[in-house]
């Protein structure tokens, strides 16, 4: 077996090696019961003090929201002033200018969303201040927000009935201090051993071998590099993210980070079946995840390794495989892994040009941001596939001709609703998102916007349309990769991707939080022989095929017309 | 609804304190003690700076080796990549004439020697590393142009291979960089 697939497998395993025994401990942390870490209770508490928070306070699900609502939109506007004036703030040695009032109000929806699309370039969008104090302070705590709502999830299905969900402060600090802080910490420590800058120096300059004049960008990017992929952000320091020889320096690098993003959002599964101590429905669900994860990577892998057969027809040597925005020390293998665990996760962090991999390889990344809960993003993914769980339950309940339930509570018309609206969004979003803009394209050329919307796309043809379509899906699922050849610094892309993310992020951390709230508060109902199991293979196989149907459903007609109809042009 | 204002308040600028002031100070300082000092490794030649260790740089003369084709021109202060689509025809026209300019600098290499790395653009525009087959095609014409012996370059490149992490993880790669500091200290 050659080393590239060696590479990738160990990193797969590795991954696990580490998270599982993180989950079983997430469970214990948030559970209150006794863990090593218990030695940064002082910190905690003294946070609590600091803040005038007490934890002892019970909420019930609408308070639980209430909270996070508050504090998300507190961070929204703190941060969109302070983007705006950034020219005129400390810490900018590079001079670099504010941002437009609609490049602020996108970039900051998207980091306080953990969605992290950049319309600005990291070398010169943003001063040291903002990249820190701004993006880098919501790389945590979006973060952690989202795992403090998954937790409220856990709440509301450990006990029998209750409506007391436990302190969403707690939930939220602890997930930075016994989770976020630490581990970045160590990553932060690695990245920069290994090359990654992370002092506050500013620009250098250099004569190369050859007498050119060049410019170096550095700063303190180790520390935000560690926390954008441990919290599933992505946003990177520099423009071209994770492909950036300073971002990601070597093979070994590429591991580590590979290994950060997606070790948080297994782990809350496994904590998952912990925490409400039914451990094998945890395990269900890991299960169908990571099925999906190599239904999506092995074709992604035989299209990347295979070359492009354009430059096949050149008649060139296609034995390193389709290296058009790739870098050599990761290969074609280690970029595909990462462009399948980066799209189905909702880190959109990227070590390889996306715009530039292989038309079939597109569509898997845009299926796996479409289904967005193989794994998905910090706690987020489980809501998500929570969805899909209740309709999944509903589905068998129709099919079966019993009353739904989930986990000893009655699945009722409330919830179903409120689950299907969830599951309309996204295709709601998604597909009017693109109509809008391929009709702004097409009839709009010439619009007198920062880029012309017919100087938008990089590429003719269907090609173009999958980098509009990418855009959006990426918004969507809070995702942040893209199809970068994309002009998308405009004020209509700033205000649709804006506007779509943030509907992406809080409606679906609303609508599985009430679904469990309500559920929970409902009369517990033992298990008996009429109770449809949740936590068999049957009922996950089910719930994989509820996933498929949907998505497939929604996006393969949006599909057929972007990475589809260019994969078999090239077929020609 | 006023008590979650207070308290989000509070404790926004408490974290901020923590995550954005003692966290990342203390990373800079304990990263003062690595290679560069926590500002990127630099490579000097004669006291003077000529490049960073992580980041390519660009070789046109014959008598180096060159690196990838680069979307930004090797511009370290603005990477990115080119974002061409694989069916763009524009961009099957620009890797046409890199292998046509190979050919012509390379007299002797056949077409389906040279591997597609070296008439690709990089992800970053920065991509310091070529595969080995992209330094095999290119040692007839470094030998030529500095009058030395093939197999002395060869034996450079040989050195200058980066094996796959712990030798199984992984491809291989040559530094360009590095590799032509070698040859101009021969």
């Amino acid at each position: 077996m050659n080393t590239e697939l060696t590479g990738i497998i160990a990193t797969f395993l590795l991954t696990l090696v580490i998270a599982i025994p993180l989950g079983k401990y997430l469970a214990k942390v948030f559970a209150g019961e006794k863990v090593w870490t218990d030695f940064l209770k002082p910190l905690e508490t003294g946070i609590y003090k600091l803040s005038g928070i007490n934890v002892k306070e019970q909420m019930d699900w609408k308070q639980q929201m209430k909270a996070l609502l508050t504090i998300n939109l507190l961070w929204l506007v703190y941060g969109f002033f302070v983007l705006i004036f950034q020219d005129k703030l400390p810490f900018n040695p590079d001079g670099n200018p504010g941002m437009t009032p609609d490049l602020a109000f996108n970039t900051i929806i998207s980091f306080v969303a953990n969605c992290n699309l950049q319309h600005y370039s990291g070398e010169s969008g943003v001063s040291y201040l903002t990249q820190q104090y701004v993006l880098m302070f919501l790389q945590f705590v979006s973060a952690a927000t989202g795992i403090a709502a998954a937790v409220v999830l856990f709440k509301a299905f450990r006990d029998k009935t209750t409506t007391q969900l436990g302190n969403f402060w707690e939930f939220f600090v602890k997930a930075i201090t016994r989770l976020l802080l630490p581990l970045s910490f160590i990553i932060a420590l690695i990245l920069t051993f290994n090359g990654t800058p992370a002092s506050y120096e500013g620009k250098d300059q250099f004569i190369s071998m050859q007498g050119d004049t060049v410019n170096v960008s550095r700063g303190p990017a180790a520390q935000m590099i560690a926390i954008k992929h441990l919290g599933t952000n992505g946003g990177g320091y520099f423009g071209v993210n994770s492909a950036h020889p300073f971002e990601n320096p070597s093979y070994f690098t590429n591991m580590v980070e590979l290994i950060a993003q997606v070790i948080i959002p297994i782990a809350m599964v496994i904590a998952f079946g912990f925490f409400i101590r039914r451990k094998k429905l945890g395990w269900t669900i890991f299960g169908v995840m990571t099925i999906g994860l190599f239904m999506l990577l092995i074709p992604m892998l035989s299209s990347e390794l295979g070359g492009s057969p354009a430059l096949a027809k050149m008649g060139i040597s296609q034995t390193t495989g389709a290296m058009e925005g790739k870098e050599v020390r990761f290969g074609p293998a280690a970029s595909a892994y990462w462009s399948t665990v980066t799209t189905i996760i909702s880190t959109g962090s990227v070590n390889s040009m996306h715009d530039s991999t292989m038309p079939m390889s597109g569509t898997w990344q845009l299926l796996g941001m479409m289904i967005n809960s193989f794994y998905g993003g910090c706690g987020v993914g489980l809501l998500n596939y929570f969805i899909y769980l209740i309709v999944a339950v509903f589905i068998s309940g129709l099919m079966v001709g019993r009353t739904p339930e989930f986990l000893g509570h009655k699945v009722e018309a409330r919830e179903i609703k409120i689950a299907a609206i969830i599951t309309l969004l996204s295709p709601f979003l998604i597909l009017a998102g693109t109509a809008i803009a391929s009709y702004v394209f097409t009839n709009y050329g010439d619009a007198s916007w920062a880029v012309q919307p017919k100087n938008w796309l990089n590429n003719p043809s269907f090609h173009g349309f999958s980098e509009m379509l990418y855009e959006v899906t990426s918004a969507n699922a809070n995702n942040g990769s893209g199809f970068e050849g994309l002009g998308d610094n405009n004020i209509f892309w700033n205000v649709l991707t804006g506007v779509i993310i943030f509907l992406g992020r809080f409606l679906p951390i609303i609508g599985p939080i009430a679904i469990a709230g309500l559920l929970g508060a409902k009369k517990f109902i033992p298990e008996s022989a009429g109770t449809l199991k949740t936590d068999t293979k049957t009922f996950a196989l089910m719930t994989f095929a509820v996933i498929i149907v949907l998505n497939a459903l929604s996006y393969f007609p949006a599909l057929a017309l972007g990475p589809l109809a260019e994969y078999f042009t090239m077929l020609k | 609804m006023k008590k979650y204002i207070i308290q989000s308040i509070r404790l926004t600028v408490v974290l901020l304190v923590l995550l954005c002031v003692v966290y990342p100070i203390s990373v800079a300082f304990i990263g003062k003690m690595s290679k560069g000092s926590g500002g990127g490794e630099k490579i000097t030649k004669n006291g003077k700076t000529i490049g960073y260790a992580l980041l390519g740089q660009s070789f046109n003369k014959p008598e180096y080796f060159w690196g990838r084709p680069s979307a930004v021109a090797y511009n370290a202060a603005g990477s990115a990549g080119s974002n061409k689509g694989p069916s763009n025809p524009d961009y099957l026209k620009d890797v046409q004439s890199r292998i046509d300019t190979l050919l012509k600098y390379n007299p002797g290499i056949k077409k389906s020697d040279i591997p597609a790395d070296m008439v690709t653009a990089s992800g970053s525009g920065l991509d310091p590393n070529i595969s080995e087959e992209g330094a095999a095609i290119q040692v007839a014409r470094v030998a030529k142009a500095r009058k030395i012996d093939e197999k002395k370059v060869m034996e450079l490149v040989a050195m200058n291979t980066l094996k796959p992490f712990l030798g199984v993880f992984g491809p291989s790669s040559v530094n360009v960089l590095k590799l032509n500091l070698a040859l101009d200290e021969l």
